[in-house]
């Protein structure tokens, strides 16, 4: 699936969630399904600034694609870590880079794009293309 | 009119029964604040971050209105009528504000943006002209970086030292320690009179006592302790004192200064330009006396002006009331919450005032402050711009709730309700 297929396929999954509390305890589950980060990796190089819980994120290329694992020690991070590495895993570094992230708003998340400091949304997405770069770079 | 003096001594332990509650008028001070009456996320707001800001009541915001549309003028330079009307209405502000903090002088009040740029003002102008390499500087290990950064600043670059009294478990200062911290080189001690993340109250008459007795002049960081209590920085023997208006349900954007006389004088000026000079020439340029020397460029004339509002707003209801209301529901909100399985209180020192900060085992304070406002009701988590605190406690940060006169038991249970029901969702 695209990466916009994925997006799509989200905003389907959320659409049957109509209260806020069916919403994240969905997300809360999407976070125990997050592929897990090494514990080897969870180290200061690995985690994601600008997030007030604790949020590590490690990129790795195989075959021309970029695969993300991650862990929060917050739960709904982890969710929300969980549903980025859900769309953007698997893909090629371009893709990534050039992905609009529409489904955020779409799925009832838009406070979550709010550049506060305890957001770590916009964070974990600015992270993601940068690996995705700069993997390809050194591809 | 009676009132009633509450120990802050007893009140964890016990729920201490209050004639305060009929005289203090809760629903009409609620409706007072607009605010209040607005819902977020579909609920009713219950605003309980009152440490980060406090809301307005109608009054201050009126007031706000009514300086741009009746009188708004630059102060301290004009001729004409309204830069009259409205150089006075500044200058009631800072009477006001002397008589608030029972200064001695009214040109003791230094009117700044807030907290922040007062104790950056005394850690430059003070350190410029006292504190040299090897000087000593003492704070608190549960200071807000406001009042920690400044003073790293003024060390690195002058070669000075920090010295940090250290706190107990309870989050207390042990103020055996302080008293061992003291040498020959010690300049200035600055510390909080409550803590933003703990609530714990220090005794920081007996602690600026302890300074004097070295002679070393004490900065006083007040911003979670005006809105709280009656001050009196004479009775305290306070040499600089800071806060902020928008914590004291005044605007944002307007502080106080206030430092005693002859330290002031003897400061060199913070920033350059007009109204805090005498006389400006090429050659040479002399500065203004207090308090305008302090006072460069155009004030917050607005929040400045309209700090009266809320000064007003505050005496018209007495502090003392205020006080004794507060302490009690900073008790029924510790009993309530305490139910929670699994919570543990941060700050659990015999004085507090307001705050309440805890974590829940088994969750991280983030997720909890997501689920409450969701429930509408607005808390503070992370590390309340108090790292050191967090890593002596071993904690990556706390569920915060600050607490003012506004907020009711209805509200507190809700939070409790709320609290169990975070819990449910992530345990």
């Amino acid at each position: 699936m695209t990466i916009n297929e994925i997006q799509d396929e989200l905003i389907d999954d959320f659409s049957f969630y109509e209260d806020w509390m069916e919403k994240y305890e969905y997300i809360i589950q999407l976070g125990k399904e997050v592929p897990l980060i090494k514990e080897e990796y969870k180290t200061d190089e690995y985690i994601i600034k600008g997030c007030q819980s604790k949020v590590w994120l490690y990129p790795e290329m195989k075959d021309g694609k970029v695969y993300f694992t991650a862990d929060s020690d917050a739960i709904i991070t982890k969710g929300l870590v969980s549903l980025m590495v859900k769309v953007l895993s698997g893909h090629k570094p371009e893709e990534i880079a050039g992905a609009e992230l529409y489904f955020v708003d779409k799925i009832g998340l838009k406070e979550h794009l709010s550049p506060t400091r305890a957001n770590g949304l916009l964070s974990m997405i600015k992270q993601m293309k940068l690996y995705a770069l700069a993997l390809k770079a050194r591809a | 009119m009676t009132y009633f003096r509450v120990d802050c001594a007893t009140f964890v332990s016990h729920h201490m029964k209050f004639e305060t509650l009929e005289i203090f008028d809760i629903q009409k001070i609620r409706s007072d604040f607009p605010i209040l009456k607005r819902e977020v996320n579909g609920k009713p707001l219950i605003y309980l971050d009152n440490g980060a800001t406090t809301q307005k009541p109608k009054q201050v915001i009126d007031a706000i209105s009514n300086y741009y549309s009746d009188m708004n003028s630059n102060v301290h330079r004009g001729v004409h009528y309204l830069s009259q009307i409205s150089t006075d209405a500044f200058e009631v502000t800072r009477r006001k504000l002397q008589e608030f903090i029972h200064a001695a002088h009214e040109h003791e009040i230094i009117l700044t943006k807030g907290t922040t740029e007062s104790i950056n003002m005394v850690a430059s102008c003070y350190g410029r002209a006292f504190i040299d390499e090897g000087d000593e500087i003492i704070i608190s290990a549960m200071e807000h970086h406001s009042n920690i950064v400044p003073w790293q600043m003024l060390c690195d670059e002058k070669g000075c030292v920090l010295k940090v009294i250290p706190m107990n478990d309870r989050g207390e200062l042990d103020i055996e320690a302080y008293k061992n911290l003291f040498s020959e080189r010690t300049k200035i001690a600055s510390f909080t009179y409550v803590s933003n993340a703990l609530g714990t109250v220090n005794p920081v008459r007996e602690m600026i006592a302890i300074a004097h007795g070295h002679g070393v002049p004490v900065l006083i960081d007040g911003a979670q302790a005006v809105q709280h209590m009656a001050i009196d920085v004479q009775d305290l023997d306070a040499d600089f004192f800071v806060f902020s208006g928008h914590k004291m349900y005044g605007p944002t954007g307007v502080g106080v200064l206030y430092g005693k006389e002859k330290l002031l004088n003897a400061m060199p000026p913070y920033q350059g330009g007009g109204d805090m000079i005498k006389d400006v020439t090429f050659a040479k340029t002399t500065y203004n006396d207090l308090p305008f020397k302090f006072e460069a460029g155009t004030p917050n004339i607005e929040a400045g002006i309209c700090l009266t509002a809320a000064i007003d707003y505050i005496q018209g209801i007495g502090l003392e009331h205020i006080k004794a209301y507060e302490d009690e529901l900073l008790s029924y909100a510790t009993q309530a919450l305490s139910k929670v399985e699994g919570i543990r209180f941060i700050g659990t020192a015999i004085h507090k005032s307001s705050v309440i900060s805890f974590v829940v085992d088994g969750t991280h304070p983030y997720d909890i402050g997501v689920i409450l406002d969701k429930l509408g009701i607005a808390v503070r988590t992370g590390h309340h711009c108090a790292q050191p605190v967090m890593e002596r406690f071993g904690i990556p940060g706390t569920v915060r709730v600050s607490l003012a006169m506004y907020n009711t038991k209805e509200e507190v249970d809700a939070l409790v309700a709320g609290v169990e029901r975070a819990v449910r969702m992530l345990r």
